[in-house]
């Protein structure tokens, strides 16, 4: 598990089927705002499969970091929940 | 983009909407077919299915309104749904079921907003169905990358100074926004208060209704 205030980044991955992390936040870089903690992952659940839990995370992303010069106000934020096995360390 | 409603007119004038002639789709055929079944082996009534759509078309955002109500009148309340609103509305009678809420809270240099960029996430259980506008691809879209050019169609035009908080609820949160309580209505009671909630001003797309207004 990792704790509140970790740098992450959103894998830049595209995997097939039914996935909650939206494509606008892949390849970006936020900070865990807290730890939500294990869920079932909708990636199997989705398909009636045995769902193995996976440690889910609100990360916060700063505007620029999401659309560098077009953020209306970059230090505006968005937070997003994001399963563990999207995130890597950045 | 704030209209919930899209009727059509009739040559004379009274709205109306299209006869559903077209031929049941995969999903619906599915769907009375499961029904059906249930009921015919007796795990179902009509009657319980009836109940339960009622109860479903009862929620609506006076639930929603309590809960905001509350944690502005009740410290310990509001402590515990910054803490897990779940429980905290839980407490009070509102059950999210298997789901988790997270709320969200407005203050003099912070504004809230949700959205479900993926599809139409809202908290149903304290907010009842969720306008036509939320589930749309233009609010779904905007909301995330120009969230103060929506808010301003909402009539909110917030300064600079304040910061903009988006909330995209993509997983197992469901979120609510707790509102700023307005200025000047020290002297009411959770009733009263309760009036000035809005739908939108727990969505994050507009603020509680200021007490002469009510």
């Amino acid at each position: 598990m990792t704790p509140s205030g970790t740098k992450v980044r959103v894998k830049a991955m595209t995997p097939p089927g039914h996935i909650r992390a939206p494509f606008y936040l892949r390849g970006k870089t936020g900070e865990i705002e807290r730890v939500l903690g294990p869920f079932r992952n909708p990636e199997q659940l989705a398909y009636g499969l045995p769902a193995s839990q996976k440690i889910l995370y609100r990360v916060r992303f700063t505007m620029a970091e999401l659309w560098g010069d077009a953020a209306e106000n970059p230090a505006d934020t968005l937070d997003a929940e994001i399963y563990d096995h999207w995130l890597e360390e950045a | 983009m704030p209209h919930d409603h899209h009727d059509h007119l009739s040559p004379s004038g009274h709205p109306y909407r299209q006869d559903n002639d077209a031929p049941l789709t995969y999903f619906q055929r599915m769907e009375i077919a499961v029904r059906e079944l249930l009921i015919e082996k007796g795990h179902l009534t009509q009657a319980e299915i009836a109940t339960q759509i009622d109860r479903m078309d009862a929620r609506s955002p006076a639930n929603g309104a309590a809960v905001v109500a509350r944690a502005w009148t009740d410290p310990d309340f509001k402590a515990r749904l910054m803490e897990n609103a779940g429980d905290a509305t839980r407490d009070m009678g509102f059950d999210i079921g298997p789901l988790h809420l997270v709320a969200v809270e407005n203050t003099a240099d912070t504004h809230n907003m949700i959205v479900c960029t993926l599809c139409s996430c809202y908290p149903r259980n304290l907010l009842g169905l969720p306008p036509d506008w939320y589930k749309t691809r233009a609010y779904r879209s905007r909301a995330v990358r120009e969230p103060r050019a929506v808010l301003r169609e909402f009539g909110l035009d917030l300064p600079e100074t304040t910061r903009i908080r988006v909330h995209d609820s993509t997983a197992d949160m469901r979120y609510i926004v707790l509102p700023a309580r307005p200025v000047d209505t020290d002297g009411m009671d959770e009733a009263a208060l309760a009036k000035l909630v809005t739908r939108d001003s727990m969505i994050g797309t507009g603020l509680p209704l200021a007490p002469e207004n009510t």
